[in-house]
């Protein structure tokens, strides 16, 4: 058990009646890892959260954690291991010192004296003695990181932490996420904010419909989104169009989240075809940029540009044979599913 | 949380060695903290504020009220001022068949259900504790909450009563007469009696409390139960099952208050509680080892 990884789970399944929330999910969260757990609203990572936790009961697959299932071992598999799913929940009519003091409880281990530290540490020792029910929602967040640290986590999931709290409280929570993986606490981390996931997290796996479209280094995702272009228009609705139907040109997409314009993947040589087609069709260029992907970009094209390899029509996948060729064959194969999605479109 | 906090932290570790020696806390622990929520509530109150006030509405009524000698009815009703202690009895009469049991399942209606709602059962199911552990003490704390009201009633009863009619020799259902600590024995052996037959409401409280998901369904529930088991046992034609039906062991504490006391009603009481309190808690036990928690 001592060299178990963190997290392991193999083949997840949660179907609620007709709905399919987690469709054979395989995570690898190593020791040491900031582990970034993306993916759109209903993707399915709260719910694997759950799973992980022992908190809901999987339909088919097994996790582990540190080598000890949930399922068959309870509070024994949660040993340090610690953190919250969704927004962390307290009894309102009870003062948020007498919350911990409640779980420190529940935790033994000495963990009750560790309770004016861990509000030291969450800024909150002032309203110790105030009910959580007045607390705000920052607050609460703030809280539900006290009461993650009263166990000591060698392993700390946490989902959606910096959600609700104000541009400073992000920042802050960053910091002290970065601090606890620099004293060797392993960190499962979902969230929305990919920039958080970006500056935090070295290994990240993103869902999407349920399904892990990528799992691995994010350096090994950004690298394999590839070098590419950013070009910005005089007319850039006509200037999409155009770029898709040149040879070469691929990946193109416009991005409604980012600055205006769209990006492509090309060799340098289309890229001077392009800009010649674009100047005959009387489109003037304002800017031609080189770019390596961010993670929002690569994000959207694993979960909104087809990057799902699922097949619907037939129920089979090629995600499994993209798994089968580790977390770059599959981020291979998604972008190659969502330049033939484009295609198709075309 | 400002970098000031976070800066500020001591520069021990703050994670990073927990589990490594795991100790798990008692089921005895998980029970004083579910007394101390229960404690820090409101509506526990409100259980507890009605077992407290109705016996001295009763006194008090009783005392305004202008006794005419012995009065036709109930035995008690009639030796009212004779001793204090009839009052307790008389209290118990009234209360059984309904109030108590709605005061029980007010709490266990609510033990499970509003922690699933307010989505605090995930906090403490991720912590040192089992599952099985937290639905013992959940249970045990409807139960103590339920014996505690039962027994507070007949406190207060007791001492409105005899400050009001002195501690007196009472009378028991046969007629005898019993001296004064033998009749408050009895009065508190009859309470301890009829807390069989409450606690198997406290029970089914908690079976539809951890099936439901919804407190107000759950304690609704309960005492649906206990007035559709009133309207069973009024059916003509159906007098065999009617010693089987849970209401009708509310009444069966009498036979500690006849001369000689009937064991005969208290054991078919115990045993048919029994099949009414131990498969609901054991299928709540099995519904809560094994639900989604999914809320909150």
């Amino acid at each position: 058990m001592a060299d178990a990884p963190p997290v392991r789970a193999r083949g997840l399944v949660k179907r609620y009646k007709e709905v399919l929330a987690v469709d054979h999910i395989d995570l690898n969260v190593n020791v040491g890892d900031v582990y970034g757990f993306l993916g759109p609203n209903g993707a399915g990572k709260t719910t694997t959260l759950r799973m992980a936790l022992g908190l809901i009961v999987p339909t088919e697959g097994t996790v582990e954690l540190f080598g000890r299932d949930p399922l068959r071992e309870g509070a024994r598999a949660l040993e340090g291991v610690a953190g919250f799913v969704e927004a962390p929940r307290f009894y309102p009519y009870l003062a948020a010192r007498k919350n911990l003091e409640l779980l420190a409880a529940l935790d033994g281990d000495g963990a009750k004296e560790r309770i004016d530290e861990v509000l030291e540490i969450v800024e909150l020792t002032p309203r110790s003695g105030h009910r959580v029910g007045g607390f705000s929602h920052g607050m609460r967040q703030r809280l539900g990181i006290a009461a993650a640290l009263l166990r000591r986590p060698r392993l700390l999931i946490l989902d959606e932490p910096a959600t609700g709290l104000d541009p400073a409280g992000m920042r802050d929570m960053r910091a002290l996420i970065r601090r606890l993986a620099n004293e060797g606490i392993t960190v499962l981390l979902s969230s929305h904010q990919l920039p958080e996931v970006q500056e935090l997290c070295d290994r990240v796996a993103i869902v999407d419909r349920g399904r892990v479209v990528y799992e691995g280094a994010l350096a090994d995702l950004r690298r394999q989104g590839g070098a590419g272009y950013r070009l910005r228009t005089t007319d850039d609705s006509r200037a999409l169009e155009l770029a898709r139907s040149q040879r070469g040109i691929e990946h193109v997409i416009g991005t409604p989240h980012a600055p205006p314009g769209f990006v492509f993947q090309a060799e340098e040589r289309d890229v001077g075809s392009l800009s010649l087609a674009l100047a005959q069709a009387g489109i003037g260029i304002l800017a031609l940029t080189p770019e390596l992907a961010t993670l929002e970009d690569l994000f959207f094209r694993l979960t909104e540009g087809g990057g799902d390899a699922h097949d619907p029509a037939t129920g089979e996948s090629s995600d499994d044979d993209a798994r089968s060729e580790g977390p770059l064959g599959a981020a291979a194969s998604a972008l190659a599913a969502s330049a033939k999605a484009l295609e198709e479109t075309r | 949380m400002s970098s000031r906090a976070v800066s500020a932290a001591p520069a021990t570790p703050i994670g990073g060695a927990g589990g490594l020696s795991f100790k798990r806390p008692s089921t005895a622990t998980a029970y004083r903290w579910e007394l101390r929520k229960l404690i820090s509530q409101k509506r526990t109150y409100l259980g507890l504020g009605l077992a407290v006030i109705l016996p001295l509405i009763f006194v008090l009524v009783q005392n305004l009220h202008t006794h005419r000698g012995h009065e036709p009815g109930n035995i008690f009703a009639s030796h009212i001022t004779q001793s204090g202690l009839a009052t307790p009895v008389l209290m118990l009469l009234f209360l059984s068949l309904f109030m108590l049991p709605l005061i029980a399942a007010l709490v266990a209606g609510d033990i499970v259900a509003a922690e699933d709602g307010n989505g605090t059962l995930k906090t403490i199911l991720t912590r040192s504790v089992d599952r099985g552990q937290v639905f013992a003490a959940k249970a045990l704390a409807a139960m103590t909450y339920a014996t505690i009201a039962l027994f507070l009633s007949a406190v207060v009863a007791t001492v409105a009563g005899v400050a009001s009619w002195g501690f007196h020799d009472v009378v028991t259902f046969s007629g005898t007469v019993v001296s004064a600590p033998e009749g408050l024995l009895l009065v508190f052996a009859a309470n301890a009696v009829y807390l069989i037959p409450l606690l198997s409401v406290a029970a089914i409280g908690v079976l539809l409390s951890t099936a439901t998901r919804n407190s107000a369904a759950a304690v609704v529930g309960t005492v649906g139960l206990v007035i559709l088991l009133y309207i069973i046992s009024g059916i003509p034609g159906i007098e065999g099952i009617k010693p089987y039906l849970l209401t009708e062991q509310f009444e069966n504490w009498h036979g500690l208050l006849r001369t000689p006391t009937d064991w005969t009603p208290i054991w078919h009481s115990a045993w048919v509680c029994a099949l009414y309190a131990v498969p609901s808690l054991f299928a709540a036990y099995l519904v809560f080892l094994r639900r989604d928690v999914a809320g909150g």
